[in-house]
């Protein structure tokens, strides 16, 4: 699976992109965070307030509820300020 | 039409690109959003916008393809940038032409709403206190709202 990250959430993470082989009870985009979280305090800290993290499943805005898979692509980012 | 690009763009070429040969169009409407060198009462001397490559282009035909089937348009292009900006460099072009002005004016408006709230941009802010991510804007949402079909 790979992993995106973006903007605050990319510097708090400290990494870009990066390429995960998650447990296989990570089902869904909850599950997927709830594990990124374990993963250390710069995934905790930065993924610590659902409101502010945007998910995208192979380029397309989901819910939490989202299935993911092996294979997917999968960007979490803040709240978009374009324009 | 929609293009993500770190060059800047010219207006009066883009609106006459766009329109050349197209005599059923009446009106043109377009928007230019330009680099504010304030934010609140801070001062802001530079902008760097990221993005994400690919779903941006998506997100914003997505957008273009849905004002199309609200509002009879001949043509439109939007015009993002990325990369880094200072005041007064053109950041975003929304142009949209139709036979007549209500039209271009309201899908105009429509494009601008939805990508500022849905295209994956976000800009990062030097302040002469250092860096700083720009949060979103709930009036955004609100403006956004106002779109919304049940």
């Amino acid at each position: 699976m790979k992993l995106l990250y973006f903007a605050w959430l990319r510097s708090k993470i400290g990494t870009a992109e990066e390429q995960l082989d998650p447990p296989a009870g990570v089902t869904d985009v909850a599950a997927l965070i709830e594990w990124l979280k374990s993963r250390g305090p710069r995934f905790a800290d930065a993924l610590n307030n659902p409101k502010a993290v945007r998910v995208a499943v192979n380029q397309t805005y989901v819910p939490w509820s989202h299935p993911v898979k092996p294979g997917d692509e999968v960007a979490l980012f803040p709240p978009v300020t374009g324009g | 039409m929609i293009r993500v690009q770190r060059e800047d763009f010219d207006v009066g070429r883009e609106i006459e690109a766009l329109t050349r040969g197209k005599t059923g169009i009446g009106g043109v409407a377009s928007f230019v959003g330009l680099m504010r060198d304030v934010a609140g009462d801070t001062r802001v001397t530079a902008m760097t916008l990221e993005h994400y490559p690919g779903m941006t282009e998506r997100e914003l035909e997505r957008i273009e393809a849905e004002a199309c089937t609200r509002w009879p348009l001949i043509a439109s292009l939007v015009i993002h940038r990325y990369g880094r900006m200072e005041p007064g460099d053109r950041i975003v072009l929304v142009i949209t032409a139709s036979a007549h002005r209500a039209a271009a004016f309201e899908a105009c408006e429509f494009l601008m709403d939805y990508l500022k709230t849905k295209a994956p941009f976000w800009k990062q802010e030097e302040t002469p206190d250092g860096l700083r991510w720009v949060d979103a804007d709930y009036r955004d949402d609100e403006a956004v709202s106002r779109w919304k079909t049940d």
